[in-house]
């Protein structure tokens, strides 16, 4: 199947308008949206090749755990309730402020919102911050 | 920024101070060009010769970290002449005679010999910005990556009130966000001392709404910055660290200082792509999906919150991040389900003022700029329009103080890092890409032909910078971009990384903000034996 996805350049800070080729769930290029209120139809180098680091066959496919020191993909289950469970060990040994989160200016407003919510609410710490600065 | 990126093409002036913005935000430079070709001026005040410099009116290379004294000094000239907005300082400001005072230790003599520039130049330059309005403001992290960071910034602001150029279309102080979604994590309150709307934690309605809204007593004290936690990480207090999309060892200021830190760490969880050199530390690895596999909104520079619709599904075995938090809240006992990201973000408009006018459905392509505080507001094309969100604009006279390094004998060259246009950050999503890598495939480092022809540096040979923290070797690029005693090193890539030489302590003392901008070096041949 053969679509057009509106979407939003997640490099730089401008916000250009784009549209992702997509045909039988695979990307195939990145159009500019001719429309946007910040690019009107154009794109940088960057933006004209957004959909190349997509399903690059560096890209992680799955969870990973470190096992007798090496690195051993693993379950979703296994992963996530490692991390919660240790996570749970050290906030009831060292206290909340012991743990830090970094959230991201890579991904949306939501996951930032969620991201800070689990640092406050679930972890009790305002230890968490982003890359702003860098 | 207090304006919008499609006004700047009207402006009168435009003053492009610290952003190398054909290389770092391009469609942004375009408006700029635009700008140009319907008649603005353009004036660069950068310690490299940009990319714009060549089609600027007027363009300066001021010395690396004389921000300040080069800002000032713009404003004892248009003191001295009378071309500050009189009017407008009486109504919306405050604090200019502190400034006007400051500004009489600023003139141009004595900033020539700080900043390097001519008393001609900054003549000019004052001229024209103050009386071709309006007058546009753009700066980037050549403003703020210094230990003056916030001053520099507050000069900025200075200049623009002294002109009366805030609060105007097309005008104002405008700073370009680095990363798509930097302005959004902000607004969403991933920093150590507010919520989701900028609303503090320690003051207690704020407090009382959120305890409420998230059903938990919520911690009222501020938390630590990231630079912050590196040093309680170092000192045994941090024992855990949950990373999302960020890739702080090569980000940081100082990579062995980071690296010896993290050691101190009980557990390291990564969210991430790919496996970066972050994540290759980790104790788990949570693998996340892209921007095109999944739905959510991103903030941009103008404060415009746009939506991205889901292209693909998730690569393999990898989930969207807000899914990924959603499990490992739950698992921690704290059940947190969202059928969908619109759902999250219904939950975000009834808690953020700012942002509480609108929906995914208002939002459509072109996305609404806050404030947005009700469903019929338009949302806000620029801020601070007839008055100042605090009442009046405050001046803040700031002397210029010397960046934390200088050269000396041992390390004589100035040190200065940065973007290039192919790449992007860390590189981790650009350099897989084969186009992007295919135009820039390795890191570099820019020698003026004067400096490398006394080395006996040839271009494209290997040659070594020091700096008191480490050494890195890199190809030699010859360029009279920079100085003569002036080095650049792009910050892309992990193989030159830059940050093995940029220091950790050097930070502005508000901001926390490191001094990436200036360092001293010392540029050496790579003898093979």
């Amino acid at each position: 199947m053969y679509r057009l996805v509106p979407s939003v350049c997640s490099y730089c800070g401008a916000g250009c308008g784009v549209l992702f080729e997509v045909l039988d769930n695979h990307l195939l290029s990145t159009l500019p949206l001719k429309t946007h209120p910040v690019n009107e139809g154009r794109l940088c180098i960057k933006g004209w090749s957004l959909h190349e680091y997509v399903e690059s066959d560096m890209r992680l496919t799955g969870p990973y755990l470190r096992l007798n020191g090496r690195l051993h993909q693993v379950t979703w289950e296994r992963a996530l309730s490692f991390a919660a469970q240790r996570l749970k060990e050290i906030v009831a040994r060292y206290g909340p402020d012991s743990v830090g989160v970094l959230a991201s200016a890579k991904i949306s407003n939501e996951e930032n919102y969620l991201l800070q919510k689990f640092a406050r609410a679930v972890v009790g710490t305002n230890n968490v911050d982003h890359c702003a600065r860098l | 920024m207090t304006n919008s990126i499609a006004e700047l093409e009207d402006a009168g002036c435009i003053f492009v101070i610290g952003s190398n913005t054909t290389a770092a935000h391009p469609l942004v430079a375009r408006r700029i060009l635009r700008a140009k070709e319907k008649g603005a001026v353009l004036l660069v005040a950068d310690p490299r010769r940009i990319q714009l410099s060549l089609y600027a009116d007027v363009a300066v290379q001021h010395r690396l970290g004389s921000d300040v004294a080069l800002l000032n000094g713009l404003m004892h000239v248009i003191l001295k002449n009378g071309w500050e907005a009189r009017d407008y300082i009486a109504e919306r400001t405050e604090g200019f005679e502190e400034l006007a005072a400051l500004l009489m230790d600023y003139p141009p003599e004595r900033v020539a010999a700080i900043t390097g520039v001519a008393p001609e130049d900054l003549a000019r330059l004052a001229e024209l910005y103050a009386t071709r309005k309006p007058a546009a403001i753009v700066y980037t992290m050549g403003i703020t990556q210094h230990t003056t960071g916030v001053d520099n910034v507050k000069a900025i602001c200075n200049l623009a009130m002294l002109t009366g150029n805030v609060g105007f279309k097309s005008a104002g102080v405008n700073p370009l966000r680095g990363q798509n979604n930097v302005q959004g994590a902000c607004d969403m309150g991933a920093l150590p001392n507010v919520f989701p709307g900028y609303q503090a934690v320690n003051v207690p309605e704020n407090h009382a709404k959120f305890s409420q809204a998230w059903g938990r007593p919520l911690p009222d004290k501020p938390g630590l910055t990231i630079l912050e936690m590196v040093k309680a990480m170092e000192e045994g207090r941090l024992k855990a660290l949950y990373v999302v999309g960020e890739n702080p060892k090569l980000s940081d200021p100082d990579m062995n200082h980071l690296r010896h830190a993290m050691k101190n760490l009980e557990l390291l969880i990564v969210q991430e792509l790919f496996l970066s050199e972050t994540a290759q530390g980790a104790e788990v690895v949570f693998a996340a999906a892209s921007t095109a596999e999944k739905d959510g909104t991103f903030t941009n520079t103008e404060r415009r919150c746009l939506r991205f619709c889901k292209a693909i599904e998730p690569l393999g075995d990898s989930l969207p991040d807000w899914e990924i938090i959603c499990r490992l809240a739950t698992a921690m006992g704290y059940p947190m389900s969202y059928s969908h990201p619109e759902e999250i973000f219904a939950e975000i408009t009834r808690l953020t003022p700012s942002y509480a006018g609108m929906s995914y459905a208002r939002l459509g392509l072109s996305g609404l700029q806050w404030p947005c505080p009700t469903p019929e507001h338009p949302g806000t094309q620029f801020l601070h329009r007839d008055r100042f969100t605090r009442g009046r604009g405050r001046f803040h006279a700031v002397p210029y103080i010397d960046p934390a390094e200088l050269p000396d004998a041992e390390y004589p060259y100035f040190l200065t890092t940065g973007r290039m246009f192919a790449h992007y950050h860390t590189g981790t999503m650009t350099r897989v890409s084969p186009h992007l890598d295919r135009e820039q495939p390795t890191g570099y480092v820019e020698i003026n032909p004067e400096d490398a022809r006394r080395l006996g540096i040839a271009e494209g040979e290997t040659v070594a910078v020091a700096s008191p923290r480490g050494r890195m070797e890199a190809p030699a690029r010859l360029c009279r971009t920079v100085r003569p005693g002036t080095l650049f090193l792009p910050i892309h890539f992990g193989e030159n990384p830059t940050n093995v030489l940029t220091s950790a302590e050097a930070m502005d003392p508000l901001a926390k903000i490191p001094e990436f901008k200036v360092s001293k070096a010392r540029l050496e041949k790579v003898e093979w034996s």
